[in-house]
């Protein structure tokens, strides 16, 4: 199995999912356009409100349903967090933060330190995490 | 909400407004949406939950075949292999171990303790055949690596045959026993693909925390290998001599901290005044990520093999044991090193310190095991 196979059929939406969708939106549209012509003659008003009421009540599911399936295929990735690696000087105590790089590990001797050339360690390896506000539990 | 109660009340308003013609037709369509309900009702809510696996489904197979992309490159990256790994990682995705038949528990722990020795075996043999140019610590990740797109390759598997189960049966209990499951299981696959990204690269992950407060109080003593990938340090703390236990980094390893504690306590003729093991715990929603917590027993995962050669360990000598466990979720676990774990090590060593000083005399001997995996922690 070639890996354009195995991935292809992950992002596609359903075929029939599609279809209810645009067959919906399309008797939504007609539905509202019936209702505009219909509208012009007073005694078929009421009539013409249901169909304005029906289509615009299928023209805003449809939509919502297609951005929901959109919404699922964009969530569908992994995320790499990012992952900071402080090194530190254990003469001076001057400290770097850089990002990670491969071969780095907690406690690796690295490069000479840039203010007094001695050697440096890596002392932490690790990834920030801002979490999103959190909702007040009374618990 | 009770849907042909809300139908019914919809009913009424429309006769009491409408009247004539629609009145008729909306009666009509209340009793077949009524009567479709009642015989059909378990069957829409199986469709509903079978649309909702199926959802998952697409996901889990995303997430596994990335799993599978990112571990067939790192191996090509890191092992330049001259034949294409593609087949063989393929096989090894595959894997299983039996575990020992238990009708009869006595020994059971030796046999499987023999069967995981083969399995990790195997797995190594396997990975240096896929990277012949990694070295030790590489083909440890790699090994890691590979473990990780293997339980993503299991949890897709079991949630399809489910899914499928469920479609071919319409059998509402088959299919609704995973989707109420199914959060729990999204997790921990979103986990497992965080730390394939984590085992390529050899990052610290969460389960490391203990193995990084061992590491914190070994680094600058001199070092000392021990049974199978496990290395020892004696130094002195707060007045006691001090045996600090970890598995042998950087490498995705765990060791036997079992086998290593062991050999310590023997080494020492049983007079060891205390253990304390360290570890991550799973915490319960609602506890604090890095929160420490303190008890007793021995702190250590996994299949159970090492727990029960420590534990047998401290009743021949009557040696008393203490825990302390850092807490984190399973996503946590696994993925990066998470810096509210990192920031707790701090803690955890000033309990060490405070349970040691407490519990023991000026001058005794104690072994202080961080228990977890060391990727990309040194010593």
């Amino acid at each position: 199995m070639t890996e354009t196979k195995a991935t292809a059929p992950t992002t596609r939406i359903s075929a029939f999912l599609l279809t209810i969708v645009f067959i919906t939106l399309a008797l939504s549209f007609a539905a509202l356009i019936f209702a505009v012509y219909i509208l012009e003659q007073p005694t078929e008003a009421e009539t013409a409100w249901i169909l304005i009421l029906l289509g615009f009540l299928g023209v805003g599911i449809s939509t919502y349903v297609l951005f929901q399936t959109r919404r699922r295929i964009s969530k569908l990735k992994i995320i790499v967090p990012p992952v900071t690696t402080t090194i530190e000087c254990k003469k001076c105590g001057f400290k770097n933060v850089r990002e990670f790089q491969r071969g780095d590990y907690i406690f690796k001797e690295g490069e000479n330190c840039q203010k007094c050339n001695e050697k440096t360690l890596i002392t932490a390896i690790y990834r920030e995490v801002k979490d999103k506000e959190k909702q007040k539990m009374p618990f | 909400m009770n849907i042909p109660a809300a139908l019914f009340s919809l009913q009424n308003q429309v006769n009491a407004q409408l009247g004539g013609d629609i009145s008729w037709v909306m009666n009509i369509l209340f009793y077949v949406v009524f009567i479709v309900f009642i015989f059909y009702g378990q069957r829409l809510q199986t469709y509903v939950m079978i649309r909702e696996v199926e959802g998952s489904l697409y996901k889990l197979k995303y997430i596994k075949e990335e799993g599978r992309k990112i571990t067939i490159e790192t191996i090509k990256e890191i092992g330049k292999p001259q034949t294409d790994p593609t087949a063989r990682v393929d096989r090894f995705l595959e894997y299983f171990t039996i575990s020992p038949q238990s009708l009869d528990p006595a020994g059971i722990v030796w046999k499987l303790e023999h069967i995981l020795d083969v399995r990790d075996i195997r797995f190594k043999d396997e990975v240096k055949l896929m990277a012949p140019s990694a070295d030790e610590t590489q083909t440890n990740n790699l090994e890691n690596t590979l473990e990780a797109a293997s339980a993503l390759n299991f949890i897709y598997k079991v949630i399809r045959h489910y899914y499928l189960l469920g479609k071919k049966t319409l059998s509402l209990y088959v299919i609704m026993q995973i989707q109420m499951i199914l959060p729990m299981i999204m997790k921990e696959a979103e986990a497992y693909a965080s730390a394939l990204k984590a085992f390529a690269y050899g990052q610290p992950i969460g389960d490391g925390a203990g193995a990084l407060v061992a590491a914190r109080l070994m680094h600058g003593y001199e070092i000392r290998k021990l049974e199978k990938d496990c290395v020892v340090a004696t130094v002195p703390f707060e007045g006691r001599t001090a045996f600090i236990v970890k598995a042998e980094g950087p490498g995705g390893n765990v060791g036997k901290p079992g086998d290593a504690v062991k050999q310590v306590i023997e080494e020492n003729k049983g007079k060891i005044a205390m253990i304390v093991m360290i570890d991550a715990a799973l915490k319960l929603e609602g506890e604090e990520l890095g929160e420490v917590a303190e008890g007793v027993g021995a702190a250590i995962g996994g299949p159970g093999v090492d727990q029960f050669k420590i534990e047998e360990e401290l009743l021949k000598y009557h040696i008393p044991i203490n825990a302390l466990v850092v807490k984190e979720d399973v996503g946590d676990a696994v993925s990066p090193l998470r810096k509210e774990v990192f920031d707790s090590i701090d803690t955890v060593i000033a309990r060490i310190k405070e349970v040691v000083s407490e519990r023991t005399k000026e001058g005794d001997k104690i072994v202080i095991a961080g228990i977890g995996n060391t990727i990309g922690i040194g010593q």
